[in-house]
Parts: C-alpha cells; sequence; structure tokens
C-alpha cells in the first residue's frame, strides 16, 4: 500500500540546537496522525518542512511514494498539501470570502470563490458568512474560515497546528466531527497537539516527539494519559498536593466594571464584578480574546481608568492607581507576554528585576548593583531557573525558565494578592508542574490569587473557584469540585444568563 | 545568492570592531572620492586625519568643534535610547545661543565673572523651552517629535534672524546684522594663552561622567531606557512614558542649549545669522557612531571635528569643495549601520539548487 506522506531520517539543525534528529513518520491515506510533544520538542520545525517553509539539512519527503523536494508553500500546495496555523493569517478589514480569494490563484472570480465557500462549508458543516468582515467573527468562525480556505484547494494531507487552544470543548467537538468525515474521504491529517485526551478521542496513529527525536509511534486509542506523557517528557507529571482552603477577608473586590476598549477590535469590559478573598485562587476560563487581556489590564493598573469605586484592594480604592501604587499595597502581576512586557528582552535578569522590585534602589533612585546582582541570583537558585547566571539576558532563557524567573520575582515579592495570565502558557511539562505548585504555595500562605488562562486542565487543578469570561462579561463563580467540563464549556460560549437569570429574578422577588 | 540570517548569539567581536571597519570603509570610498577628483588622495587624507592633530593650536580647534557635538550627543543619546526622536537639537542649540546672548548684552564694565554662569544657565533654559514645546505638543496632541523638532529648528533660525536684523543689531556694526560683541567678562575663561581652548572642555568631560552615571546607575535613567526598549515592560512596571518623554527632551533641550550659550560666550562672541553650524544634526551622527554610550560619544565626536577642520584644510590648501565634511560625516554613518547590521545577523552563501547531495542519498 503507498503511503500518503513517509518522511525518512529527517534531519534539521539549527545554530543552537538540532530541532530534529532522525525523525521517520509513515501517513496512510485517511488516517489522522498524531504529532505529539512539548513546546520545542520540533513538531513545528518537521510540519514546516512538509510544508516547503524550511529546508532539511538531511533526510527524503516521498508523498504518494514519489520524493518530493518541496521548496515553497506554493508547491506543497501543488502537491495537495494544505496547512492551518495556530496563528490565524486573516486580514480583520477584509471579509471572510475575500480572505479565502486573496490566498487562492487568481483564476477565479471573487463571486465563484464565494460560491465555492459555500459548498464547501456546507459538505463540511462548518458554518461560515462568505460576506462577514474578519473582525466581526469569533476565533472559531476565523478558524473556520481558515480550514475552508484550506479545503478549497482539495488538499490530500491536512496539518492541522494545536487548532483546539482557541476553541471551547463544544466546538472541539464539531471540529473532531469535521476532521473524521474528511478521513473517511480518504484526506490524510496531521494532527498536531500537546493535548493528550484529544489525541486519544480523535487520532489513529500518533507519532511522539522529545529533543527532536522520535520516542515512539503508538495507537493512542490503546495508551492512557500516563503511558502517552511517559513518552513525552519522559516521566508522568507529577501530582499537585492541594488542601482545602483557609479563606481570609476579602482581598480585591471589583463592582460592575465597565471599561471601553481602546482599539476598534478589542473587547470592552461590561459590568464585571468579582470578589477575591485571601488564601484562595480564582480561576477565570475563557476563549482568548474575551476581554481577559483588559481585564488583567485594568486590575494589574497598565490600564488606569476604571470608574473610581469599582476596584477596591482591602478596602482601599485602586481604580485609578498605576502599577508601582498597587505593588505597594501588596498586588503584584504576571502578564501573559512574558518577553517585552515582563521582561525586556535585551536586558539581564539583574537588571529585569528592577521592573518591580525596588529592594536594590537606594535613596535619590541610585541602583545599588551588587544587591540587583545578588536578588537575580538568589531568585534563580530558589526557583530553579536555568540561565547563565544574574547577567544573562532576558531573551537568552527558555520561555518556561524566564517563566519561573518571574513568577519568582513575584512571589519573592510576598504580594497579598497576586495576579497570573496564563501561568504556563508554552512552559514544558515539569516547569509547568513548579509552577502551578508555587501558586498553590502562595495561596496556602495566605495569599489571594487570581489566574486567568485558556487551559481548562489547569484551571480545574490549581483553582478553589472558577469564573468564566466571554465577549467581555464575567460569569457568577461556581465551585470547582461542582464545575464540570461540560458546563464551563457552555459559559465560555456566554450561555450562563439561561442559568443565571433565574437567579436574579429569584433576588428580584425577594427584593420587591 | 546571499542571505542574510541570524546569528545564534550577536557577535562580540564585531560590536567593537564595526565602528572601526566603518572608518576604515570610509576612508577608502575617501581614496576613491580623492582620486576621481584629480587629488592626491594621500594629501587629502592627511587634512582629515593627520593635520587636526598636529599640533597644540590644532587640538585646541579640534576642542572648539568637539566639546558642543559631545554635548548635544549626550542629551540626544538619553533620547534615542528612551525612543523618543528629538532631530532638532540644532534649533535647541540656537535658542541656547540666543538666550545665551540675550543675557550677555546686559553686562556692563562692572558686571561680576558671575555673569558667566548666568551665561551658560540662560542657554540650558532656552534650550529646554524649545524641546519643552515638542514634549509639550506630543505629550498633548501626540504630535510627532520628528516633525515637530524638525521644524522648530527653522523657526529658531527664524527667531535668530530676527533679532540679529532687528532689535538685537549693533547701532554701531554699520548695518551688519550682527550683535554687539560681548564684554570680556562674559565670555568663557580660556585655558592657555594665545589658543581658543576654554573651560568648555571641563564642562564636557563633566557632563560625560555625569550623563554615565545617570544612565547606568539611577533608576530613572534605567526607566527611561526600559521605556524605550520595551514599552510595554515599562507600561507593566508603571514606569510613565509622559516622564520619560519630558526628561528625555528637556534633558537634551538642555544640552543643546548649553553648547548653544558655550559656543557665544566662547569662540564667537557675539550673534550673528551663522550661528548655528550644523552641531545639532553632526551631534545625531555622533551619538549613533559612539553607541549612544557617553564615553563612545567622546571618540566619535573628536573624529567628526577632525573631519570638520579636515573639510575646511581640503577647501584652503587643496581647493576641494567643503562640502566633502559632510560626505564623510554622512559616509561614515551608512557605513557604520551597514557594518552594525553583521553584529546580530552573518552572510551566508545558499546555493541555488536546492537538491544537495547528501539530501537524496539517505536511504535506509
Amino acid at each position: 500500500m503507498i503511503h500518503r506522506l513517509e518522511l525518512q531520517h529527517i534531519t534539521k539543525q539549527y545554530p543552537a540546537v538540532r530541532a530534529n534528529d532522525n525523525v521517520s513518520l509513515t501517513v496512510k491515506p485517511g488516517e489522522i496522525h498524531a504529532v505529539l510533544g512539548e513546546n520545542g520538542a520540533g513538531k513545528s520545525t518537521l510540519m514546516k518542512i512538509i510544508f516547503g517553509a524550511v529546508k532539511p539539512d538531511a533526510g527524503q519527503i516521498l508523498f504518494n511514494g514519489q520524493p518530493v523536494a518541496v521548496k515553497s508553500p506554493q508547491e506543497a500546495r501543488a502537491l495537495g498539501i494544505s496547512m492551518v496555523f495556530q496563528h490565524f493569517s486573516l486580514f480583520d478589514t477584509l471579509t471572510a470570502a475575500e480572505n479565502v480569494w486573496l490566498g487562492l490563484d487568481k483564476s477565479l472570480s471573487l463571486s465563484e470563490v464565494t460560491a465555492r465557500i459555500i459548498e464547501v462549508s456546507e459538505a463540511y458543516g462548518l458554518e461560515v458568512d462568505p460576506a462577514r468582515p474578519v473582525h466581526s467573527l469569533s476565533v472559531g468562525e476565523r478558524q473556520r474560515v481558515e480550514i475552508v480556505r484550506a479545503l478549497l484547494t482539495k488538499p490530500q494531507l491536512l496539518i492541522l497546528d494545536e487548532p483546539t487552544s482557541v476553541l471551547t470543548p463544544q466546538a472541539v467537538e464539531k471540529l473532531f466531527v469535521t476532521l473524521r468525515q474528511l478521513a473517511d474521504q480518504g484526506c490524510s491529517i496531521l494532527y498536531i497537539s500537546h493535548k493528550l485526551d484529544e489525541i486519544r478521542a480523535l487520532c489513529h496513529r500518533c507519532t511522539v516527539l522529545r529533543g527532536g527525536k522520535v520516542t515512539g509511534e503508538v495507537d493512542p486509542r490503546q495508551e492512557s494519559n500516563a503511558s502517552l506523557s511517559r513518552l513525552m517528557i519522559g516521566a508522568e507529571p507529577p501530582e499537585l498536593h492541594r488542601q482545602a482552603p483557609t479563606l481570609g477577608e476579602v482581598a480585591l473586590q471589583v463592582r460592575s466594571l465597565d471599561l471601553p476598549r481602546t482599539d476598534p477590535f478589542g473587547v470592552s469590559l461590561q459590568g464585571v464584578s468579582l470578589s477575591l478573598r485571601a488564601g484562595e485562587v480564582l480561576g477565570i476560563a475563557g476563549v482568548s480574546g474575551n476581554g481577559q487581556g483588559a481585564l488583567m489590564a485594568a486590575l494589574s493598573g497598565e490600564d488606569p481608568r476604571a470608574k473610581p469605586g469599582s476596584i477596591a484592594l482591602f478596602g482601599h480604592d485602586i481604580s485609578r492607581s498605576g502599577p508601582a501604587k498597587r505593588r505597594k499595597l501588596g498586588l503584584n502581576s504576571v502578564p501573559e507576554e512574558r518577553l517585552g512586557r515582563g521582561a525586556v528582552p535585551t536586558m539581564s535578569l539583574a537588571q529585569n528585576t528592577l521592573l518591580t522590585r525596588d529592594n536594590a534602589i537606594g535613596p535619590g533612585g541610585w541602583l545599588r548593583v551588587h544587591g540587583i546582582k545578588a536578588m537575580a541570583q538568589e531568585l534563580i537558585e530558589r526557583y530553579k531557573v536555568k540561565a547563565g547566571g544574574p547577567q544573562a539576558l532576558a531573551k537568552s532563557l527558555s520561555g518556561g525558565n524566564l517563566q519561573k524567573f518571574i513568577m519568582g520575582r513575584e512571589i519573592d515579592a510576598r504580594p497579598k494578592v497576586l495576579i497570573v495570565s496564563q501561568p504556563t502558557w508554552g512552559v514544558d511539562v515539569g516547569a509547568a508542574a513548579q509552577i502551578r505548585g508555587e501558586l498553590l504555595k502562595l495561596r496556602d500562605a495566605g495569599c489571594a490569587v487570581l489566574v486567568v488562562s485558556e487551559e481548562l486542565d489547569e484551571l480545574f487543578e490549581v483553582s478553589d473557584r472558577l469564573m468564566v469570561m466571554a465577549q467581555g462579561r464575567l460569569s457568577p463563580s461556581i465551585d470547582a469540585k461542582d464545575a464540570t467540563i461540560e458546563q464551563i464549556g457552555a459559559w465560555m460560549s456566554g450561555l450562563w444568563q439561561a442559568d443565571a437569570s433565574g437567579k436574579t429574578k429569584e433576588a428580584a422577588h425577594v427584593q420587591a | 545568492m546571499f542571505k542574510l540570517e541570524l546569528r545564534p548569539a550577536p557577535s562580540k567581536v564585531l560590536s567593537l570592531a564595526s565602528p572601526l571597519i566603518a572608518l576604515l570603509i570610509t576612508v577608502l570610498v575617501g581614496i576613491g572620492l580623492f582620486v576621481a577628483l584629480g587629488k592626491d588622495p594621500l594629501a587629502g587624507l592627511q587634512m582629515f586625519l593627520v593635520e587636526p592633530l598636529k599640533s597644540p593650536y590644532a587640538l585646541s580647534e579640534l576642542s572648539i568643534k568637539a566639546v558642543p557635538l559631545i554635548l548635544i550627543a549626550l542629551g540626544l543619546a538619553v533620547c534615542f535610547k528612551a525612543n523618543i526622536w528629538n532631530i532638532g537639537a540644532e534649533g535647541q542649540f540656537i535658542l541656547g545661543a540666543v538666550f545665551a546672548g540675550g543675557v550677555a548684552m546686559r553686562a556692563t564694565p562692572e558686571t561680576g565673572s558671575w555673569i558667566v554662569v548666568a551665561v551658560l544657565l540662560a542657554g540650558v533654559l532656552g534650550g529646554m523651552v524649545w524641546a519643552g514645546i515638542v514634549a509639550l505638543l506630543r505629550d498633548r496632541f501626540n504630535a510627532s517629535e520628528i516633525l515637530v523638532s524638525l521644524m522648530l529648528v527653522y523657526v529658531a533660525e527664524m527667531v535668530l534672524s530676527y533679532l540679529v536684523y532687528g532689535p538685537w543689531k549693533d547701532p554701531a556694526g554699520y548695518n551688519f546684522p550682527q550683535t554687539i560683541t560681548f564684554l570680556d567678562v562674559t565670555r568663557l575663561p580660556k585655558l592657555i594663552q594665545g589658543l581658543r581652548l576654554n573651560v568648555g572642555v571641563f564642562v564636557a568631560l563633566a557632563a560625560v561622567v555625569a550623563f554615565t552615571v545617570f544612565l547606568y546607575r539611577t533608576f530613572t535613567g534605567f526607566q527611561l531606557q526600559v521605556g524605550g526598549l520595551a514599552p510595554m515592560a515599562a507600561r507593566y512596571a508603571g514606569f510613565s512614558s509622559r516622564k520619560a518623554l519630558w526628561t528625555g527632551l528637556l534633558l537634551s533641550g538642555g544640552m543643546a542649549g548649553l553648547a548653544g550659550a558655550l559656543d557665544v560666550a566662547g569662540p564667537q562672541g557675539q550673534l550673528t545669522p551663522y550661528v548655528p553650524m550644523g552641531y545639532g544634526f553632526a551631534a545625531i551622527i555622533v551619538a549613533f557612531v559612539g553607541r549612544l554610550n557617553p564615553v563612545g560619544i567622546v571618540f566619535s565626536a573628536v573624529l567628526m571635528s577632525m573631519f570638520y577642520i579636515g573639510g575646511e584644510l581640503a577647501q584652503s590648501r587643496l581647493g576641494l569643495p567643503k562640502a566633502l565634511t559632510g560626505v564623510f560625516q554622512g559616509l561614515l554613518l551608512f557605513a557604520l549601520l551597514a557594518c552594525d547590521t553583521f553584529i546580530h545577523q552573518r552572510l551566508r552563501w545558499v546555493s541555488s539548487n536546492t537538491t544537495k547531495p547528501g539530501l537524496s542519498g539517505a536511504k535506509p
């Protein structure tokens, strides 16, 4: 039987790292083949090689049994290979159809393309309105546009890079239905992910990468999460130990916070209320781009436009205070972007401590150089940061190590309230476990912790209570032990009003 | 074909060697230029690289050019590090000269020597006022500081012309557009009899020390640099971008104004329409060639001054156009920017033939 795709001994050396080391894999026609691995395991490089965006140093690619040298994505598409990237490449100001049209060769007219889009989207249950401008589409809809664009070229091999990271659980189910239908028609699918459950639910074969090498090729339906995890990271993820929370006073209180968006494609906050008590972890779930960024900025003080009286820290109104004032009052934050926001890429770790810590600043703003270095050195040791020392530039660290450093910097300040966004995004499993452990330790020490994350598993692991953000609004809070993935998933589409409206009616009755 | 690709780590050797390589390229192109103009290239290079350093007199003249360049470039370096693009130092220099001249003209034969300090402070104030307009418009209306500061150079020139053609014109000056010659008491003390070398040199060296400390040892200096390197990080840390804007512009304006005052109270001794000499623009090149580093700025300012003097010498002794100065200064900046590209990147030969021998013969 002729394989749809066969990779033989692919090797790619980058100046600092061997991204792919003698990687071989085969994909049969109609097979959904997972490529599993941590960030930095070499998945993306491998896909770029198949798609012609990167040239391998050694090895061979066979497509339908024929050796091919794919030189560019255009050639890959001509062969019948399509790819849906993790980060969408759509123009906000154009309509869905115009975006699709841009990516195709110029032989078709816009109306023909529109007709094809409707045809394809009906055939695969991918609802897309070709006439709508992209900026008005939700993230899930945008992904459907990308998939439709990929399908219009009638691919024999479809590559999907982490397609579910921006979807609600329900949308993931819908996507899987489409993918299974495609596979049944003979289209092969390469599915890149680090989510074990999804791979076990969807894929027929799974190639596991670790450090650029293949560590196993298995049938994921026969495997457990633990066995896959062992292949992926060489160990099972350590268990978190959590005790019942000891609740203290209300640390952070947000009352009907409204915040108009600052850019035309942003999200405005509407009537956001929450209260966070000392000694608990409150998790905020939601599909990215639903106002989490705006909420974080309003809470950290980066966006001090909130109406006076809407944000209180231990009773102090901090709505209009800047980040430095809030840190003095005991509120620290860790932003989502590590490089460029949580740390200055071209400055040393020692200098980066100065962003939020003033321990080594003497009278008159004089910098005590030795104090700064000693502090960075201590953070490196205590939080097991792999770095070349306090003088190492922030950009020279891996994502996980820089995140450990930034988290350590904020935890070491002994905050009373810590706000963290995407604490383990792009971080390897070991470092992620360590970071989650630190969050729980902090909570046990009586700190109030707010975690914003897109990873539901992570939120269920660390949170005591959960809230969901959708379209700039915040759901009611629910105890994490009472919540289910399905319910949170429904809330992620903004569908909590159904449950909540009943309650508010009752409340109105009581008041009347 | 050649392909530019990122180095795994920036080259340390090149980051030190790049200014020297740039100088070498400038010299080589200069030789070609002299040959093309039909002049002896060695004689030409001598005018630019040897003559300006040859005698105490030459060195004294060199200092007259280098001091304002150092002062202005120090201020600009702070601005540029904070990502604030003040390119109107020339205008701030002129206003500094005007304010300083205004104070100097009020001196009488009875005035004490403290007037020199007042003259210099007035110059600083003048430069700050001019840069303050830029900061205000940027802060209040988000007007581009690049355009505003540049346009204000021309306004400053008009202000100067108005004064020397009008109210400040020397009544005994045969209707020439110039003010009175300032009294000796307002002039900078000279260091050596018979040379124009004056205390401005010490002012410049003190400023180099002060700016080194400010940039690398104070929290305000740190905040400014964070604002330039990573504005999002500055916002996250709570460093005020407005404060950075005002600090950067007032500092650089003040330094340019000081340079203007030193020029008026030193070699010039009066205001004429010829006060603007292009120091403010040349200092932009000085700041970048000096790597926005105070010590580096000293070296690059000396180099640029050599080009100034060399241009004048080439005109008087070899009959070459004075515009050569500008050509050399521009060449140096271009060469440096080109060389700097290779600190973070390198050239690699990529064969257009994509099938490498190792690629097909790798069957299991």
